[in-house]
């Protein structure tokens, strides 16, 4: 396991991932990409354009919290005790919200197929060279944070409780899953100390 | 010549140009300290030293005002904290 580190001479942000890695943070990044696109969730949209000027377009959004606790805590209230300045805020803003963090997700996605991941990998000794500038790195770091958000939200991660998740049995797929929402830490760790040390 | 005050403002007006919304952000237990740190140089532009001390307010205190200004201007803040991941907030100044 290798994090981010700046090149000195080039300046460019750099990673080597196992296949195994690359691929996992694509499948997360996809699977965020899905969460977010749910259309349920999102903003309703009118398949004839005409229509959707008329009602609204660009102008509708969903005006009430997301049902989803990984949504709602990726698009929170914006006012904690005026419940109608925040749906007026939520309908003007959660669809370019949800818009940004799908396209950073799948920056992250077409950074690491660039790097020369395989659709389906089956080479365990390849590695992916992960060679991104300033500007990708801090979509890669959004991208981190929500996918660690919605890991945390779905594990109910509180803070100090690192005892509790090491004490589980190695096979128990919650602690798998908090091994990854580590991993991502690490990952996003790296990547700032990259960008910003 | 007597500056005097324009007497068809009300206090109300008056508080209206002062700078009475202010943007919180809250603690989780998910969002890194460095990341969080980060986030407040890059966007309000804050010294290392200002950002790092918001973010132990938010990390010790469970939150802390990062910004002050017009509503509109703190809505366009908490929508670019939201972008950032962190749990932004706004609200009228005390």
């Amino acid at each position: 396991m290798a994090g981010f580190v700046r090149h000195r001479r080039s300046k460019r942000i750099i990673a080597t991932l196992s296949a195994f890695e690359a691929d996992l943070l694509r499948s997360l990044a996809a699977q965020l990409v899905e969460l977010l696109r749910n259309e349920e969730a999102a903003p309703t949209e009118a398949a004839d354009p005409l229509e959707a000027l008329f009602s609204g377009g660009a102008f509708s959004g969903p005006t009430t919290e997301p049902e989803d606790p990984v949504l709602a805590r990726l698009f929170p209230n914006a006012y904690r005790d005026d419940g109608d300045a925040a749906a007026e805020f939520r309908r003007f803003t959660e669809g370019s919200l949800r818009d940004g963090k799908a396209r950073a997700a799948g920056t992250v996605i077409d950074t690491l197929e660039e790097a020369g991941l395989p659709s389906e990998p089956t080479d365990e000794d390849l590695t992916i060279d992960v060679e991104i500038d300033v500007v990708t790195a801090e979509v890669w770091m959004r991208t981190l944070t929500d996918l660690r958000l919605a890991l945390g939200t779905r594990l109910e991660v509180e803070e100090g409780d690192e005892d509790y998740w090491y004490s589980l049995p190695d096979e128990d797929p919650r602690g798998q899953a908090h091994h990854i929402y580590e991993w991502l830490g690490y990952l996003q760790e790296t990547l700032v100390q990259a960008v910003a040390g | 010549m007597d500056p005097g005050v324009d007497e068809d403002l009300t206090p109300d007006e008056i508080s209206l140009t002062a700078t009475p919304w202010v943007t919180v952000v809250w603690n989780d237990p998910v969002n890194l300290m460095s990341y969080v740190s980060y986030v407040f140089q890059k966007y309000f532009g804050y010294s290392k030293k200002k950002a790092e001390k918001l973010m132990l307010q938010v990390h010790q205190d469970g939150r802390s005002v990062v910004s002050s200004g017009t509503r509109e201007e703190m809505e366009r803040d908490v929508q670019a904290m939201h972008e950032y991941g962190l749990w932004a907030t706004l609200t009228k100044s005390e």
